[in-house]
């Protein structure tokens, strides 16, 4: 059976999840562990005048209380944002102090302000109730629109609540191709604010042993190795050699696990306090709801510029961006780098000018959720040039067509240089794979059913694999964003692989061991991935913008050049051989014109054995290690096509076909490529249909706090999707990969909402366009015509 | 705390649970059958589906003391003597799962549905009958898929 890249090989991992042997955080009891439960703010905006413990009985089972003055007792560092963002006078952000637990004023519902340690999850969550705190509330506001001109201070460092004033883009230029614009499209859209919601929520256990003056962290996260990195250097707990953190199986993150957030620094710091006790907290869906990074919540006006033929002449946008009440890890690069570079889309656009300026509410953080500003970017342009195409009349598709990037490499006004693309190719695939052409027939057909059909387009681009580390440095990253690779031969032949990738989903452990089966010709079975542990594997960025292919497989790849180089030279040696007649095919080395052979697990066992090669010159055994920098974003892109019918008795859309053309570059397994895709437009048609956050304008309150009110898209919410690929190969890596993890929800909003204003014939249709938004759209129409 | 007993995948078991203690919390805790997860607060998510004399329940909405005398299976009892269930078979060969945790209840939902509706299973049905399963990753189709050809090896 083929194992190697391209094959559709059935995930490794499978087995211990389909028996229920996972093991996440919360399937994990250390011996003799508490547990931690968090006292969180009932209100918006309030400081904490006092904090009262009542006298505790022994059938409390309470074990410590601890609040932000113990905190700031043992000089542990606030939570970080590591992205520095400029304003446009060249002033640095303005970041208010964000302490784990809450010093002197709480900021959201659901704001860290003491926890409570006690012997049972019960006896903790009933303690925390019973803990007295008085709040002098203040005045709030949640809203983004309205928050730069509110009573509410949120923190004194950021005046008007402004966290940054940013820009990007040549302004006069773009001023310029407006005065020659033929036809100027403007758009006002609302990118609504979501609630992550992994299905694992998250947890963590710390734990601390006096012995050996050590910590362990087991915790939900996608990048173990820059929680270390920030525990340490950052909240100042211990040094790194002193801290383990390991992010063990992982149901789901999109993001909201990328963060360092309070609770886990809380247990892994007040283990220590409690004498070394490991303290467990797993968040109930509730707190999920409350406390993780949210996404999105932009406001955005917009305009294009067109001349008579429907060419793009340039673009502008203002952005609101909330942040929320503190900057979370990384939040600041969201709403800038990863947004406004990414707003010349597919089009050879001659001028861009975004200015955005992020700004405190009363809510939870916001930060980087699947696709990371890169969906509002391409819900913007993709929702602004299908309406440029219809206001001038011009087909959806062939208004596109005549504004795409034709030749690479493509220098935007933004920063990218787009490497490789071929945007044509998806979107006349895409055509035909959802016969375009048999569309009008289709409506027609609808109509006769009472319902209204239309179809839509995203003809979406992402910028994945962040990178080169000093381009994003220069930008304000406070990380480089490469990735390591170990790759450890046994004598036996087998392998492991340890890779600063997590999978938390993404299948690596099937992925990776593919590569490494296709490069050295090894059994698949006998190759074992290794990561989420700070003490196995040494460093790395973690999983993120679909970067773990494009960079962590770029790792491994380098790490299997030397070992395959050093393999070709003790071969060599064992076969008595010149080097250069060394050859290695399927798994064998053989020397050039004879009969001469030896498998790898051969050489392997050569190599530990070493008797027959001078280990002056080769150092035996066999393990290479490869850090490696890309030289560029990589750069995926798509045509998604939606097509919909809506029910004009009750608002109720059905998403009645979808088809997704995607370019990832180099695919390794198109079973897992595949499920990415449909998970990810999954996502982004919950933005579009069904997710909404909402916080409550005059109580503060977060309204959509459980699955009761905020709506998961359900398997009657979606369709079975129709897939195709093409392949443009990305020249910055050596694998040719582009990354798919978040191209479902890049395309799927825009791909909706052009579907739906399609069908109900309207400019404007606020996301999540539900039964009842739609209903009263469709009650507008019917007064506004009569 | 009262002692209950039941038979949890074929095996005599007993505990001693508080009255408040819920079904999931007696499988994870007091028995380690971490197979069964806890997604919601809300009943809602359905990770935490199991069989309860043969029929599928929310173990996160039925009181432990409630399930007495009760026989139990979850994730963990599916698979016999060493063999995958053919739905466990199905999910994997259909890429059914991505990060794995909602797929236990999924697959505990399935087996139920199966057993209430016959293996022949249209698209539209198992889409509705997934109405109390939420999952992130796999977007449903690749579970829908999962769901009809394990249905059909039953
Ligand atoms: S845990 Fe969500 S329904 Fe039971
Ligand atoms: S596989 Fe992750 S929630 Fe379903």
């Amino acid at each position: 059976m083929d194992t190697g890249i391209g094959a559709r090989v059935r995930r490794k991992e499978d087995h211990r999840f389909i028996t229920g042997k996972g093991q996440y955080t919360d399937d994990i009891n250390l011996k003799d562990q508490t547990y931690a439960y968090f006292v969180r703010s009932p209100h918006a905006h309030a400081t904490i005048k006092s904090i009262k413990e009542p006298e505790w009985a022994p059938e409390d089972g309470v074990v410590a209380v601890f609040t932000g003055e113990h905190v700031a007792e043992d000089k542990i560092g606030g939570l970080i944002c590591g992205w520095m963002i400029h304003s446009k006078d060249g002033s640095p952000m303005k970041a208010g102090p964000h302490p784990i637990l809450a010093q002197g004023k709480a900021r959201y519902v659901g704001d860290h302000v003491a926890v409570v340690i006690a012997e049972t999850k019960e006896q903790a969550k009933a303690a925390a109730a019973r803990v007295d705190v008085t709040y002098g509330v203040l005045p709030h506001v949640v809203d983004v629109a309205k928050a730069t001109k509110s009573k509410a201070q949120i923190h004194d460092v950021a005046p008007d609540n402004t966290v940054f004033e940013w820009s990007l883009g040549d302004k006069a230029a773009t001023e310029a191709a407006f005065q020659r614009a033929h036809h100027v499209t403007k758009l006002d859209l609302v990118n609504n604010r979501l609630i992550p919601n992994a299905m694992e929520p998250r947890a963590a256990i710390g734990s601390y042993d006096s012995g050996s003056d050590h910590y362990t962290l087991y915790t939900t996260s996608q990048n173990p190795h820059v929680a270390r990195l920030v525990i340490s250097a950052f909240h100042g707990l211990a040094p790194e050699h002193k801290l383990r953190v390991i992010a063990p199986d992982v149901g789901g993150g999109f993001g909201s696990k990328i963060f360092i957030y309070a609770e886990e620094v809380v247990c892994v710091w007040a283990s220590k306090r409690i004498g070394g006790r490991p303290i467990k907290w797993t968040a109930e869906r509730t707190e999920s709801f409350l406390a993780d990074a949210h996404g999105r919540d932009h406001v955005t006006h917009a305009e294009l510029a067109m001349d008579k033929d429907g060419h793009i002449l340039g673009l502008k946008c203002h952005t609101l961006a909330s942040m929320g009440a503190y900057l979370s890890t990384f939040a600041s690069c969201v709403p800038t780098y990863l947004y406004a570079t990414l707003l010349s889309g597919q089009y050879a656009i001659p001028a861009i000018y975004a200015e955005v300026d992020a700004i405190y509410t009363n809510t939870a953080p916001v930060d980087a959720y699947r696709g990371a500003g890169r969906p509002e970017a391409t819900y913007l342009v993709e929702r602004i040039v299908e309406t440029a195409a219809r206001e001038m009349k011009i087909d959806p598709a062939e208004f596109r067509r005549r504004n795409f990037v034709t030749s690479f490499p493509h220098q935007t006004p933004v920063i990218m240089t787009y490497d490789a693309g071929d945007y044509d190719a998806s979107l006349k695939k895409a055509l035909e794979i959802a016969d375009y052409k048999g569309f009008p027939a289709r409506k027609a057909a609808a109509a006769k059913q009472g319902k209204l059909r239309g179809i839509g387009f995203a003809n979406y681009i992402e910028a994945c694999g962040i990178a080169p580390s000093a381009a994003v440095g220069s930008l304000g990253a406070g990380v480089g964003l490469w990735e390591s690779a170990e790759v450890r031969v046994n004598p036996v032949g087998t392998i492991e692989v340890l890779t600063g990738s997590h999978s938390h989903g993404q299948g690596h452990e099937t992925t990776f061991a593919q590569l490494v089966s296709d490069r050295l010709g090894v059994d698949i079975n006998s190759v074992a991935i290794v990561h989420g542990d700070t003490d196995k594997v040494q460093f790395g960025m973690g999983t993120y913008g679909s970067r773990s292919g494009a960079v962590g497989m770029s790792a491994i790849s380098k790490a299997l050049d030397k070992v395959e180089a050093k393999a070709r030279k003790i071969a060599a040696h064992v076969m008595e051989a010149a080097e250069g007649d060394i050859e290695f095919k399927n798994g064998s080395f053989s020397v050039k014109g004879t009969d001469k052979k030896m498998a790898f697990g051969e050489v392997a066992l050569a190599a530990y054995v070493a008797h027959k090669f001078p280990t002056s010159e080769i150092e035996p055994g066999l393990k290479e290690t490869a850090f490696y920098d890309p030289s560029n974003f990589t750069f995926p892109a798509g045509c998604h096509i939606c097509e919909v019918e809506i029910d004009t008795e009750t608002g109720v859309t059905e998403i009645v076909s979808w088809t997704a053309v995607d370019d990832f570059g180099t695919v390794i397994n198109p079973m897992i490529v595949e499920g990415q895709v449909h998970g990810g437009i999954t996502q982004g048609i919950g933005q579009a249909l069904t997710e909404g956050c909402v916080y409550d304008s005059e109580s503060g309150q977060l309204l959509t706090g459980s699955y009761m009110d905020y709506c998961m898209p359900r398997a009657t919410d979606v369709p079975s999707f129709k897939l195709g690929f093409t392949e443009t190969k990305c020249p910055s890596n050596p694998l040719g990969m582009k990354g798919c993890g978040e191209a479902g929800a890049i395309a799927a909003p825009a791909a909706v909402m052009n579907a739906m204003t399609d069908a109900l014939g309207v400019k404007d249709l606020a996301m999540p366009a539900s039964p009842h938004t739609v209903w009263k759209t469709l009650q507008a129409t019917k007064m506004a015509a009569e | 705390m009262s002692a209950i007993s039941m038979k949890v995948n074929g095996k005599a078991v007993c505990g001693a649970v508080e009255p408040r203690t819920l079904l999931v919390q007696f499988l994870r805790e007091n028995l380690g059958l971490t197979g069964t997860h806890v997604g919601c607060d809300t009943s809602q998510c359905g990770a935490c589906v199991v069989h309860v004399n043969g029929t599928a329940i929310k173990s996160c909405t039925a009181l432990a003391v409630a399930c007495d005398g009760a026989e139990v299976t979850t994730v963990e009892g599916l698979a016999k003597n060493g063999k995958l269930h053919p739905m466990q078979e199905a999910f994997r060969e259909h890429h059914g799962l991505q990060c794995g945790f909602c797929t236990p209840g999924m697959l505990m939902a399935a087996v139920d549905l199966v057993n209430r509706k016959g293996k022949t299973l249209d698209e539209e049905t198992i889409r509705h009958e997934l109405e109390g399963n939420i999952c992130r990753c796999t977007g449903y189709h690749n579970i829908v898929k999962a769901i009809q050809a394990g249905a059909e090896n039953m």
